[in-house]
């Protein structure tokens, strides 16, 4: 039994602890079974959802980068009505709260999507207004404050369902969005989504994702990610869910230590597919080796001792 | 049932022009493995593993059940084939497997046609062995830039079978493309099993649909999770339904496909 207390309540989204998957990375859980004991994990942010079946870009959809990864998969998935029907029962009873991104390409399509989940047996829905991979919408929503906050005022509008609303990273300024979707009634906000950047093959002297730009991950990006979760922090009241580049748990640390409530891992999936449960055991050795009783009591030190 | 395990570099020996054979202890993956599957593998650092990011795919050339290892041929592309490429043995691996839908033989067939390519010759090996014991009469095909990149040349010449070679460069067997052996074939084909090139395996796949001859080809795609997770591996598939065609995921799905229902960059 654990010494330390590891749950987490996110403005109403309780946790079995603070350790949760992103999306696009860990399919909708089951894809992991044979690596993970998924009840142990506190949430599961599934495949962006969208309305209707998306196909998705062409390949090649992925390329390596120094310590970390581009991705344009260009949100395939099999509609928002498969997964209620299909995928959701074989994953409603899992331990682990299950989190619906959701994408659109209009406020319609966002608002249209939380309905249709509002009476679901789930436990929040993600507001992924930071895709960088699709033409029409995402990335656009994400970007621009008062856009970023008539979507959330619309999901708001159709679901008492905990909200999360999850942010580029492709901003001039994070915390202006941040507040603009608190302001809005975001309950949470995770961040960061991927930073758009661009790989060139040198010998056919063209970029080698087929969408040409994609969105990078990893080791690479989690600088960038810690910054923004530190500013964030102490731009809003809401809780934050922290992402980009988290491999290990001294990384999952750092973002406790910036203000994160929970963590998000990603990228690290597909390099170590039990990383989940190493970052899980790592936290709580941590809290006992420094002393403390609860993950809550580290959340937001590092922002908290350079004031 | 696919799992993790971390086991040790038996031998890794340079077999051609950057073409290497890596045997690994591996009882685990040994037990489960099937004929076209393959693992996701990452070397291990002392700190942090993050450059080269990625697992690597590779195929299953040899399942030893009496040594319990797997051996697998690779060519080296990249950064991450290079850091594989300068392990020893004794070096640990970090291996993800067996993976993937493999090749699969019916009774139905008698004379099945092999076409391997280039570094797609390494899955064929166990196939052909099964294909052998299954009392098929099998017809080779192998094609590679140059005599030293035709994997398994020895081996496959010990087994019953008619064996053709291509190479570029003429330096063994007919010059040219291994498809061009596809016009003299005398006889009819039941099956045809194929890895290669995308190019090739197109011209094979048009053949088998112009003579009405099922088969199956093992793709290739770059690949993240290995998991069936994030579909970054797909490829098109035709399937029943409005668009005729989807994506499937290499790393599940395939990598082995019905040959005539692949669509290669079309």
């Amino acid at each position: 039994m654990s010494k330390v207390n590891l749950a987490v309540d996110l403005n109403g989204l309780k946790l079995q602890n603070p350790v949760t998957t992103a999306s696009g990375t860990f399919g909708f859980g089951l894809e992991y079974k044979n690596y993970v004991d998924l009840d142990k994990l506190g949430g599961v942010m599934v495949k962006g959802t969208t309305l209707q079946p998306k196909k998705g870009n062409p390949t090649p959809r992925i390329a390596e980068t120094p310590a970390g990864m581009l991705n344009a998969i260009g949100l395939q998935n099999p509609g928002v009505d498969h997964f209620i029907e299909q995928t959701l029962p074989g994953i409603k009873d899992k331990e682990f709260k299950t989190i619906v991104n959701i994408s659109g390409n209009t406020v319609e399509d966002y608002a249209k999507l939380a309905a249709k989940l509002a009476e679901t047996e789930i436990g929040a829905i993600e507001i992924n207004i930071s895709c960088p991979n699709v033409k029409k919408g995402g990335l656009a929503f994400g970007t621009e404050a008062d856009m970023a906050a008539s979507v959330v005022q619309a999901v708001r509008a159709e679901t008492s369902l905990p909200l999360i609303t999850k942010l580029s990273p492709n901003v001039v300024d994070i915390t202006e969005i941040a507040q603009a979707v608190e302001e809005a009634g975001t309950d949470i906000i995770s961040l960061i989504n991927t930073l758009l950047g661009m790989k060139i093959d040198i010998e056919r002297q063209e970029p080698i994702l087929a969408n040409k730009v994609g969105g990078l991950s990893g080791p690479a990006i989690k600088p960038v990610a810690v910054r923004m979760v530190y500013q964030v922090a102490q731009a809003v009241d809401i809780p934050l869910i922290g992402m980009g580049g988290i491999s290990t748990v001294e990384d999952a640390i750092e973002f406790f230590l910036a203000g994160a409530n929970a963590i998000s891992v990603g990228t690290a999936n597909f390099v170590n597919p039990e990383v989940t449960m190493e970052i899980l055991k790592g936290l709580e050795e941590y809290l006992i080796e420094h002393d403390y009783q609860d993950i809550n009591e580290i959340v937001g030190k590092a922002v908290k001792s350079s004031e | 049932m696919a799992q993790r395990v971390i086991r040790e570099i038996v031998e890794q020996q340079k077999i051609g022009p950057g073409y290497f054979k890596l045997v690994i202890k591996a009882p685990e993956i040994v037990a489960q493995a099937k004929i076209g599957q393959f693992v996701h593998i990452k070397w291990i650092a002392e700190e942090r593993n993050s450059d080269p990011l990625l697992r690597r795919p590779i195929s299953i050339n040899r399942i030893n059940h009496e040594e319990e290892t797997i051996t697998l041929v690779y060519r080296v592309v990249g950064r991450g084939t290079k850091v594989l490429s300068n392990l020893k043995p004794g070096d640990q691996l970090d291996i993800m497997g067996p993976l993937g839908t493999g090749f699969s033989i019916s009774e139905d067939t008698n004379r099945v046609l092999v076409i391997g390519g280039g570094v797609g010759i390494a899955p064929l090996y166990p196939l052909v062995n099964k294909l052998i014991e299954a009392n098929k009469e099998v017809i080779l095909l192998l094609g590679a830039e140059t005599a030293e990149e035709v994997i398994d040349l020895d081996s496959f010449q010990e087994f019953d079978l008619e064996l053709k070679v291509a190479t570029m460069d003429g330096s063994l067997g007919k010059q040219g493309f291994v498809t061009d052996y596809l016009e003299e074939l005398e006889q009819e084909m039941d099956y045809i099993y194929t890895c290669g090139p995308t190019p090739m395996m197109k011209v094979i796949r048009d053949w088998a649909i112009d003579f009405n001859v099922p088969g199956q080809a093992s793709l290739e795609e770059r690949m993240g999770c290995g998991t069936g997770a994030c579909l970054s591996c797909v490829c098109q598939v035709k399937i029943e339904g409005k668009d005729g065609w989807t994506y499937k995921q290499a790393c599940t799905a395939g990598p082995v496909f019905p040959l005539r229902e692949v669509i290669f960059d079309e």
